[in-house]
């Protein structure tokens, strides 16, 4: 696998004195435009994100943050007449290259969505499906090692162990959603998407959800959108801001929500939008 | 935009809380002087019996911080001010506190012949209340460039006050019947000393509040 980083031009420039560990890129993004049909939805996109590190999209509907974290393991390729221009580099390698494997791909860029899609099958089974299907367990051993794994890292593990069989259905919405981290992390990835993961968690499963969000990124690198600023400023390392298509501002967390560089992401951030 | 239309009164309703106890502040510390060098006891009298109202605003200050951090999480903009408000309202208290320290030491010298050092620190107080009334006003129009030109002028009063310490001492060794009277002398001034600190510290946070700048010991 190609570890080489493209240098990319730096359109931003993260200013904050914040002290960040120095860490390796795991995605590069360079001019990249998307459209549905005609419609453009993104406009010469930017950035990088950094390896083992939490970065959050916010901004108001429709501003492109949820299509952008779709570019980032190709899911825009199912809905027809979109188009993509520019690259986006995972490890290195242009995910929208001829020669990219999908499939692949996605292995490695593991996505949450908003509302938690378990299938109509046992919990055992919701978290062993990656795995079954892509042949990633030699044995039954194994499988269950793996799937033991998988929910204890979604910080689910002591609430089912117990009841493995049962339907994934009978569990809690907060439940559900961590079921599907783990169904995420069971083949273990190397990146999360996360779209809006606790929109519609009460607040104890929302805090459950991002602590154990602060507890992955020490092995994933995760990328949220949501419209929760505040639970982009909890979780987040990094926070980029978007604007009707376009990346405004990509800063530390803490620049971002104390001092932001640009007038438009201030008034956004203090409510004072539109 | 109902929600903001409320954050933005409750942040309106915060700057004239703490510009009222700003006010008060500026007055006590106007009335501790003019006890002291006006030898009035009467107003030291007015000042002590005022500081538990500044104490009051204070606390009142500290509740609507309290109360817009919890309830509006305010970021960017709002937080840097309701930070700085929440950092300068017990400065403020502590300069009502010095004031009240003065006309205490007012009481006590006003009963006593006067000494000549007074008249350095009628310029010392001066200093000092026109320093924190130019604090307050740059914070009232956002203004980090004057606030800037005020904490330079925390140098003309800790150069005051070593003077006049100099001045007091000599004074005590030459003359030490009016070693009592001197010390207390010398206690004003560094009372006012401190208020000129805690004019840099409210010029520091309205930086702070305008610019995002953190300039605090760097100065």
């Amino acid at each position: 696998m190609s570890t080489t980083i493209p240098t990319l031009r730096p359109k931003f420039e993260i200013t904050s004195r914040a002290v960040l560990p120095s860490r390796e890129t795991k995605i590069a993004v360079d001019a990249l435009n998307f459209y549905y049909g005609r419609a453009q939805a993104l406009k010469d996109i930017t950035l990088t994100i950094p390896a083992r590190m939490v970065m959050a999209f916010i901004g108001p509907s429709g501003c492109g943050k949820t299509t952008f974290l779709r570019t980032l393991n190709r899911m825009n390729d199912v809905i027809p007449a979109t188009r993509v221009e520019g690259k986006v580099m995972i490890d290195g390698a242009d995910i929208y290259s001829a020669s990219a494997d999908v499939v692949e791909l996605r292995r490695k860029v593991g996505m949450v969505f908003q509302k938690s899609n378990p299938f109509p099958k046992s919990i055992f089974d919701n978290v062993a499906y990656g795995l079954k299907i892509n042949r990633l367990a030699s044995s039954r051993s194994e499988l269950e090692g793996r799937v033991e794994e998988a929910l204890k890292d979604a910080a689910l593990w002591e609430e089912v162990k117990d009841r493995l069989k049962s339907s994934a259905l009978g569990l809690s919405g907060g439940q559900q959603q961590r079921l599907c981290i783990a169904r995420a992390l069971a083949i273990r990835p190397e990146v999360i998407l996360m779209d809006e993961p606790a929109s519609a968690l009460d607040p104890i499963a929302t805090s459950k959800i991002e602590e154990l969000i602060m507890d992955l990124k020490n092995q994933y690198t995760i990328v949220i959108v949501t419209h929760n600023m505040q639970q982009a400023a909890r979780v987040s390392d990094l926070t980029a801001f978007f604007l009707l298509g376009k990346l405004i501002e990509i800063n530390t967390t803490e620049k971002l929500f104390t001092a932001p560089d640009e007038k438009v992401t201030e008034d956004y951030v203090t409510g004072r939008f539109g | 935009m109902e929600v903001h239309r409320h954050l933005d009164e409750e942040l309106d309703h915060l700057r004239d809380s703490v510009l009222r106890l700003g006010g008060e502040a500026e007055t006590a510390l106007r009335r501790a002087m003019e006890s002291l060098v006006g030898r009035d006891s009467a107003a030291a009298r007015a000042v002590l019996d005022h500081d538990d109202e500044i104490d009051q605003l204070e606390v009142e200050v500290d509740r609507q911080c309290v109360d817009i951090f919890a309830l509006r999480q305010p970021a960017a903009r709002d937080l840097r001010f309701v930070m700085s408000v929440a950092k300068m309202a017990p400065v403020l208290e502590r300069i009502a506190d010095h004031a009240c320290n003065i006309a205490r030491a007012a009481l006590d010298l006003n009963d006593e012949p006067e000494l000549k050092n007074q008249a350095q620190l009628r310029h010392m107080g001066e200093m000092a209340s026109s320093m924190l009334g130019a604090a307050l006003d740059a914070f009232t129009r956002n203004d980090a460039a004057a606030a800037r030109e005020v904490i330079k002028r925390d140098a003309e009063i800790n150069d005051l006050y070593n003077r006049l310490f100099h001045d007091l001492i000599e004074m005590m060794a030459r003359e030490p019947i009016t070693a009592t009277r001197d010390a207390r002398l010398l206690f004003v001034a560094k009372h006012l000393e401190r208020i000129g600190d805690y004019v840099t510290d409210i010029c520091e946070l309205n930086v702070y509040m305008t610019e995002a700048a953190i300039i605090k010991h760097k100065h």
